[in-house]
């Protein structure tokens, strides 16, 4: 088969997969939802007014119209596209560049950095739990980039992401993280992931928008402790390339797994490549991948190989467990079980005084009954969730050391896809890059390219 | 590849076929797996889009609506509804009860002097809130909602809004009175009965 042929083989046989995925899916109900407000009791009676008198109306201003708000979705959609372009056919670092801060003015400063793919994360956790409708948009916003990262790898990361770009614009001096400390602070992304789809399930918080360590110079506004947590990521960012991206950000889990099977992906050259070791310093990111004979040789490696395959399941089984132990905490996140735990307090009379949360729940007139059975509710799913989340974390683990121990070998440099974010600053380091270029504008014979 | 003319005669070994396998079962389960999410989601998805509001029977004037919000000031303002209004001439919204009652800013329980009094006729008297001076801090609610007739109370205005994903003030709100709304429906209106 040609190589184009099984290009198109595989995109539509993950079409097909998305499409049965889809059938499957929409076999479940939606929730209800309702609200409304009572009239309040009226204690002083309507005055007798002037006839002429003409009572001040109220304007009540719509949100932003869903018009634009789809109108972001396709552009959303035309910037992954014009991404996937500039990396994979065009092949333009400036075309990036410029599309990258265009989409930093945009999606970052005038729509104010919401809502992102990544915190739409937790608005897919809380509605596929039940807690919420989702939005037609936020969704698109969530599985865009997911959909390009199955076709064409990471593009959202380096070309459309306004985190990625503001990351991307203070690196001044990008020091090389060794690889054991890259492969060790990567394991926080999966951690982070599992505890924001956690949070947001159980309807406690959003922790990802809570810590968004951007938002506040998008906003340029913000409290203190966000304030201080944007300082320093900036700082590191200095020194360090995008280290929101390598080592915290949950959608990059979701990407790299995507961009590492992906159909196609961005690559240094799309010639042979000749050994040159020129590319090997070009990518601030850790994902030039040099190539490699395994170190260990192949009995000891099997061996532990084997070993760590067996002890895998025991991992998950620690991690299971200390999740569950943590449950207990992790509950006090959510509003109601903190308001029953001080509900609680207050009626042992442990503490002096009313908080906000007591009052709040004495204003109500609900039987105190009805609060603990809602707080019970809730810790049966925190203590289920949490055993999961604590699972997936010794799994991220296991896995990872697995991973370590696999025998690799690697005869080129490449562009280790799940890492890459496309970002095409390696493109110009390529030798046989120019060489291409100049083949493209006319100035090199073809018969000259002879190695 | 450098040896890309050896490999290229070279039979597939069975390392590479089953390299390509597992690669080619992953990129399908994950695609299936997204397919799978979407199919579930669409169902619990709505074309229409959410937003934040305060339900006002919940909210218990804690102030953390003029701290919390990410913009400053807030996005949250008192709303009146003059429909429900009584037109008190000591209005307990507007003065403080523990203070002097002089129309004078010391008289005043509104920190910013927002709230905008005209005489209307005899002992009625109309008020107004200028929103651009409004902090959104709720002690007029308090005070309207204690003694009145509850015709102030705290609103998103959707004007200034940004609709952040997990809205700031929602978290930090003790009663949990923050809802999201459909965007079709993106007020809890308190309007006087039909009569």
């Amino acid at each position: 088969m040609t190589g184009h042929g099984k290009t198109a083989l595989k995109i539509v046989l993950v079409l097909a997969a998305i499409g049965a995925g889809i059938w499957v899916g929409s076999t479940v109900s939606p929730p209800p939802e309702v609200e409304e407000v009572e009239a309040p009791e009226r204690r002083v009676p309507r005055p007798e007014l002037p006839e002429d008198y003409r009572e001040p109306v109220t304007e009540h201003p719509p949100p932003r119209s869903m018009t634009l708000e789809y109108l972001d979705v396709g552009l959303l959609l035309a910037a992954l596209a014009a991404a996937s372009l500039l990396a994979l056919k065009w092949r333009s670092r400036a075309g990036i560049f410029v599309l990258m801060v265009g989409c930093l003015v945009y999606f970052g400063f005038v729509r104010k950095g919401c809502v992102c793919p990544i915190g739409a994360i937790q608005h897919a956790s809380e509605g596929l739990a039940g807690g919420f409708v989702v939005p037609i948009t936020v969704l698109a916003f969530l599985l865009l980039p997911l959909v390009f990262a199955l076709f064409v790898g990471r593009v959202f990361c380096s070309s459309v992401c306004p985190l990625g770009a503001v990351q991307e614009l203070a690196l001044v001096r990008p020091l090389k993280v060794p690889r054991w400390l890259e492969e060790g602070l990567g394991l926080f992304a999966y951690i982070y992931l599992g505890l924001a789809v956690l949070l947001a399930s159980t309807g406690a918080l959003y922790i990802i928008c809570q810590y968004d360590p951007f938002v506040s110079i998008f906003r340029l506004s913000g409290n203190f402790q966000i304030l201080v947590l944007g300082g320093l990521v900036l700082l590191v960012s200095m020194f360090v390339g995008r280290p929101y991206c390598r080592f915290l950000c949950p959608l990059s889990v979701l990407l790299r797994g995507g961009s590492k099977v992906a159909v196609t992906s961005a690559s240094i050259t799309p010639d042979e490549c000749v050994q040159c070791r020129l590319c090997e310093d070009a990518c601030p990111y850790n994902a030039i991948r040099a190539p490699a004979e395994p170190t260990h040789d192949r009995r000891t490696g099997k061996v532990s190989l084997g070993l760590l395959l067996l002890a895998l399941p025991a991992i998950v089984a620690l991690g299971a467990w200390l999740g569950g132990l943590s449950s207990e905490s992790l509950a006090g996140t959510h509003h109601t079980v903190r308001q029953a735990r001080a509900v609680r307090a207050e009626e042992s009379l442990a503490t002096a005084g009313m908080s906000d949360e007591v009052e709040a729940f004495r204003l109500t007139r609900r039987p105190v009954r009805e609060l603990y059975d809602r707080e019970a509710e809730l810790l049966g799913q925190f203590r289920r969730r949490a055993v999961l989340f604590g699972g997936w974390v010794g799994l991220v683990i296991g896995m990872k050391l697995v991973l370590l121990s696999m025998r690799r070998t690697r005869t080129d440099y490449e562009a280790e896809p799940g890492q890459c974010v496309a970002c095409g600053r390696c493109f110009r380091h390529c030798p046989r890059e120019h060489l291409r270029l100049a083949r493209r504008r006319g100035d090199v014979e073809p018969e000259e390219q002879t190695e | 590849m450098a040896n890309k003319n050896d490999n290229a005669t070279e039979k597939p070994t069975r390392r590479d076929l089953l390299r390509a396998g597992v690669r080619g079962a992953a990129l399908l389960s994950l695609g299936a797996g997204l397919g799978l999410g979407v199919g579930a989601l669409g169902k619990r998805s709505s074309g229409d889009g959410r937003v934040w509001q305060i339900n006002p029977d919940k909210c218990i004037q804690c102030e953390n609506c003029a701290s919390f919000c990410v913009l400053t000031p807030s996005a949250v303002k008192c709303v009146h509804a003059t429909g429900i209004c009584g037109y008190c001439e000591l209005c307990f919204g507007y003065f403080d009860a523990a203070g002097v009652q002089t129309t004078g800013a010391e008289g005043q329980l509104c920190p910013t002097g927002a709230i905008h009094r005209r005489h209307v006729s005899g002992p009625d008297y109309e008020y107004a809130i200028d929103e651009d001076d409004c902090i959104g801090c709720g002690r007029c609610v308090e005070g309207c909602n204690r003694d009145g007739n509850g015709s102030f109370y705290l609103q998103v205005r959707h004007d200034r809004c940004v609709n952040c994903s997990q809205c700031a003030i929602a978290e930090a709100c003790p009663s949990g009175a923050f809802v999201r709304l459909p965007a079709t429906r993106p007020y809890l209106l308190r309007e006087p009965e039909a009569s």
